[in-house]
């Protein structure tokens, strides 16, 4: 019989030192792709030679929501739907940090929904990293906005029939400067994307396609974890810059991935100070960041 | 003589085998053995096949595994990822 090697004195995991090692083995299921999120996640911090003292994550509730309490850096784990609203309140106080919203389908788009379009519209300098399993998976795998049709979930005995919201197409709509789609099979072009969406100043988007093996798969005869995997592989196109109402996602069709949209808009922050400085003159004193003592 | 290597923390494997099947070098089986947890971690069936590539770090869910390659200095080694990745 074969044992597992562990070889001593091998360099430490690069991911090691950015995650609470005292909360590990985390618990997402096995198969699950959040962790592979946070590898790719964890990676482009690592290249794109982030100041880890000036990021924060702020994450809402979910299986996605747990990354804020997993990774080692300044993070905030919010109430259900409030990533968004959190993070442009810790934006607007402290204009140099990078603040990164780590959250799922669920929490983004339909308690979060709002907040979400509102920030787009706004283009407050944010990195949001949507992680879309298709489903409520914390709370047992009901129909979420995100869940295409003809789907079986908790709440959906005999399939879905609401159609499900395009979530680039959507963002795209409401003003993001930065909307990408990658799956979890896409581990160096997410990672690569991410690094492009650090330097970019203003709101992007980035949606993760992700398995649910305990929930969507199995509930669905759609295999395990692996299975997923080779099906995203199977199935996933790249086509960058594709209209992002032709994007949508189905629950056997082709999944279309890439970089969408990249432009450019003055953000928040760069508007409200121009307007400010532009109708109070030198009344206006701009808010100081606070520091540490 | 292998180009790398992989490190495996085996109690922390959920054997969902993302590294088995990506690893583009075909170096790792799901061993026999168990984990405290029941699971079959992987362990390396052709190390000398390793490119150290890290890919299987890259995919594990469970930070339990990754490859590197060792006796370089980490700026030669990041000069020749970069050369690969283009």
């Amino acid at each position: 019989m074969s044992t597992p090697i562990c070889i001593q004195k091998a360099p430490e995991n690069p991911v090691e030192s950015f995650l609470r090692t005292d909360r590990m083995p985390h618990i997402w299921c096995p198969g699950c792709g959040i962790g592979t999120t946070v590898n790719c996640f964890t990676r482009a911090l690592i290249d794109s030679k982030t100041d880890l003292n000036k990021l924060s994550i702020v994450s809402g509730i979910g299986c996605t929501g747990r990354v804020a309490g997993y990774v080692n850096l300044d993070s905030f784990h919010t109430t259900h739907g409030r990533a968004i609203p959190f993070a442009t309140g810790l934006k607007l106080a402290s204009p140099e940090m990078t603040v990164v919203v780590y959250s799922g389908d669920g929490d983004l788009f339909a308690i979060g929904g709002n907040h979400l379009i509102h920030a787009a519209r706004r283009n407050v300098d944010l990195k949001v990293i949507c992680v879309n399993n298709l489903t409520y998976a914390m709370t047992g795998g009901q129909t979420g906005p995100a869940t295409p049709l003809d789907v079986i979930t908790a709440t959906a005995p005999y399939g879905t029939y609401d159609p499900a919201f395009n979530l680039p197409y959507l963002v795209e709509a409401a003003g993001a400067v930065y909307v990408a789609r990658w799956t979890t099979f896409h581990v160096k072009q997410l990672a690569k994307s991410m690094q492009e969406m650090f330097k970019k100043k203003g709101f992007c988007f980035i949606e993760v396609v992700s398995p649910c093996p305990t929930l969507y798969q199995r509930r669905n005869k759609m295999g395990d974890a692996l299975d997923t995997m080779k099906f995203y592989k199977e199935v996933s196109k790249v086509k960058h810059g594709a209209p992002t109402n032709e994007v949508g996602l189905s629950k056997s069709g082709e999944i279309i991935v890439g970089k969408f949209v990249d432009r450019e808009r003055p953000d928040f922050e760069t508007m409200m100070k121009a307007h400010l400085e532009a109708s109070l003159g030198e009344k206006y004193i701009p808010a100081e960041a606070p520091t540490c003592s | 003589m292998a180009r790398g290597s992989v490190s495996i923390v085996v109690e922390r494997c959920k054997a969902c085998g993302f590294c088995v099947e990506f690893c583009p070098s075909k170096v790792l089986a799901l061993s026999d053995a168990f984990n405290s947890k029941g699971y079959h971690p992987p362990h390396a069936v052709n190390p000398d096949k390793c490119s150290g590539c890290d890919l299987c770090g890259m995919y594990c869910p469970d930070f339990a595994i990754h490859g590197y390659r060792p006796g370089k200095p980490e700026a030669a080694d990041a000069a020749e990822k970069e050369k690969e990745a283009e």
